[in-house]
């Protein structure tokens, strides 16, 4: 299970790259490997404003469909849509093609918050 | 591979031109199709539907249903979703011709007999939710949980209550619960749960406030769990100005034991398709009725059958603040008249039992499986319990998706799986009041077998089900990519 060292994680199991005041999000290895394939993928638009712990879209896979929450509050001003004709893309590589979307973060100090890469994986054992 | 449609080919590939089973009576209405209708809506050639003679059909038919596996084939453990026998009475019941060839829109005194049965169905089922009033129209459970919602949205409404949108739905919850709360036009909010896979109390106070309509409740919840503190979740629920809700989809439960009314439950829906034993699961129909305490009576959908007090039952429309209909007529009612006989067969005494031997068949059923599997909430339950993969199972690529299709080659059908959504790898099993012995011993036999199989030859596993017309599907492929209709296009 590969929780890179970079990143910010949520108890939601999505994860957050940080570069400067934007944030890529999407869901991590973990996430994809419990839902199974993903058959499809929905996304927010383009100037939607989030708040933190909002549902930023859904993944479905054959077995269920869940929510995926936005770690920080901001304003989308990317999404993956590649991901909407290709939804495999997050099992393939849930932290590089498969990120979902790139928010304006509102409120940078929401990161401090977040899980680091050792907590997530302390998260990860409690859960198993 | 071998596929469905070579072991059983479609109507329409067992077509021969010219074939028929019956032929329409001549057309009576004088003049031609043409004389009716403008050009565009006529047909330039005849639709290609399939041409067969009654035997060809009957046949077809019959051999489909020889695959089908259903309730009255054997156990049919899906969690939650109440599988249990229905006695053949209910159906003597509902066919008798001055039930089924009724027509509603009769007048009501030449329905009497049927409105003084939903009469008294509604107290039936208020008695045994504990509530004061009952509407038979949703006709199903997530129907219900809708029509529930509109009538807490309504109450709120009705005192000016405005900003009260937020209804608050355990991460254990059906997911028709939050599905029926974003359509009523209500936010949802997820509580977690506890290490006792119950609501997590500490999460609920956190979340409830000005803006809480109503906390949405499976009790027992979705692990066969019992919410022990529900008095005091009611308790902290009201004190916020919020609503209870009862998901009714696991009475069975705690029928006849303990009521939602006596809880603090405000709404209740039931599912009389599950607890009440009538056929569910081939798309209906079913039927949801459900039940308010008295503050929320004005709101019930219109009409509400009622009795006048010389004596005649009515249906009532004089209701001003009622959430208006939800359903075309009166409900489905053949379901109601199922539900009835159900209740009338087996009366109190009789309801407890169903309570008490479902529950005692899923602990049977735990009991044996839980040193074969693992348990996440590894205790007593009530009418089910949620069973995952051993991690030996799981190091040779076992997995629950593996033993499902497994249960297939030894004559079962499978239980829920992968879900709740808080057990990883669920195996969710109701094995009902219904079962035998002899069956759960059988299916708990199968069960482990197939550990055994998983930690001996797991290959035999992974390429489950061997026994079946059509092998392992490619489920990703129909998702994505589904043929819902037939079309020559030749070998698709």
């Amino acid at each position: 299970m590969k929780v890179p060292a970079d990143l910010y994680y949520t108890k939601t199991h999505e994860w957050a790259k940080v570069e400067g005041n934007k944030a890529r999000i999407g869901i991590t290895d973990h996430a994809q490997e419990a839902l199974g394939e993903i058959v499809f993928v929905e996304l927010p638009q383009v100037g939607d404003e989030l708040s933190a712990g909002d549902s930023l879209g859904a993944v479905e896979s054959v077995k269920a469909a869940s929510d995926v929450y936005t770690p920080v509050s901001g304003k989308v001003v990317a999404v993956n849509e590649a991901l909407l004709s290709s939804p495999g893309d997050i099992n393939a590589d849930p932290y590089g093609k498969g990120w979902m979307v790139e928010i304006e973060m509102s409120n940078p100090s929401e990161v401090e918050k977040l899980l680091d890469a050792k907590a997530y994986e302390e998260l990860l054992k409690e859960e198993a | 591979m071998i596929r469905l449609r070579d072991y059983e080919p479609l109507l329409n590939e067992l077509s021969v031109p010219g074939r028929r089973g019956y032929y329409l009576p001549e057309c009576d209405v004088p003049g031609k199709a043409e004389d009716y209708l403008p050009s565009e809506a006529l047909r330039k050639e005849d639709a290609p539907l399939p041409e067969l003679s009654e035997v060809d059909v009957v046949r077809h038919f019959s051999r489909l249903s020889d695959l089908n596996y259903c309730i009255e084939t054997g156990i049919y453990p899906l969690g939650s979703c109440t599988m249990k026998y229905n006695p053949k009475i209910n159906e003597y019941a509902a066919s008798l011709p001055e039930f089924a060839n009724l027509h509603p829109m009769v007048p009501v005194s030449a329905a009497q007999g049927a409105l003084e049965l939903m009469y008294k169905l509604q107290k039936y089922l208020a008695e045994i939710t504990g509530m004061d009033a009952v509407t038979l129209q949703p006709a199903a459970g997530a129907h219900g949980e809708y029509t529930g919602l509109a009538i807490i949205a309504a109450y709120h409404r009705s005192r000016g209550d405005h900003d009260r949108v937020e209804v608050l739905v355990p991460d254990s919850a059906h997911g028709t619960n939050p599905a029926s709360a974003a359509v009523a036009g209500l936010k949802v909010i997820e509580i977690p749960s506890d290490s006792r896979g119950l609501v997590d109390l500490e999460g609920l106070k956190a979340a409830l406030g000005p803006r809480t309509a109503a906390l949405m409740l499976t009790n027992p919840n979705t692990l066969g769990l019992f919410e022990s503190d529900i008095v005091e979740i009611a308790r902290l629920v009201h004190e916020a100005g919020g609503l209870l809700y009862y998901d009714g989809a696991n009475l069975n439960g705690t029928m006849g034991v303990c009521r939602p009314g006596d809880m603090g439950f405000d709404v209740v829906h039931l599912n009389l398709h599950k607890t009440f034993s009538t056929p569910h699961g081939g798309g209906g129909p079913g039927s949801g009725p459900v039940g308010v305490k008295k503050h929320l009576e004005p709101f019930l959908p219109v009409p509400v059958v009622a009795l006048s007090e010389s004596g005649e039952y009515y249906l009532d429309y004089d209701r001003p603040q009622s959430i208006g209909r939800v359903r075309t007529f009166y409900g489905n009612f053949g379901v109601c008249v199922k539900a009835y006989a159900y209740i009338r067969r087996l009366g109190p005494e009789g309801l407890k039992r169903v309570c008490e031997y479902a529950v005692l068949h899923a602990n049977y059923i735990w009991a044996r499986l839980r040193e074969h599997y693992r348990f996440r909430y590894d205790r007593i339950c009530k009418h089910e319990c949620v069973a995952m993969p051993t991690k030996e199972m799981m190091d040779n690529d076992v997995h629950t998706k593996d033993i499902a299709k497994r249960l297939m080659d030894y004559g079962y059908h499978a239980p829920t799986i992968y879900f709740p959504l808080i057990v990883p790898e669920a195996l969710m099993i109701e094995p009902t009041e219904t079962e035998t012995l002899q069956e759960l011993d059988g299916f708990c036999d199968a069960l482990i077998a197939i550990k055994k199989e998983a930690l001996e030859n797991p290959q035999v596993v992974k390429d489950a089900p061997h026994n079946t017309p059509v092998r392992r599907l490619d489920d990703v492929a129909a998702a994505k990519n589904p043929i819902l209709n037939w079309r020559k296009l030749g070998n698709l």
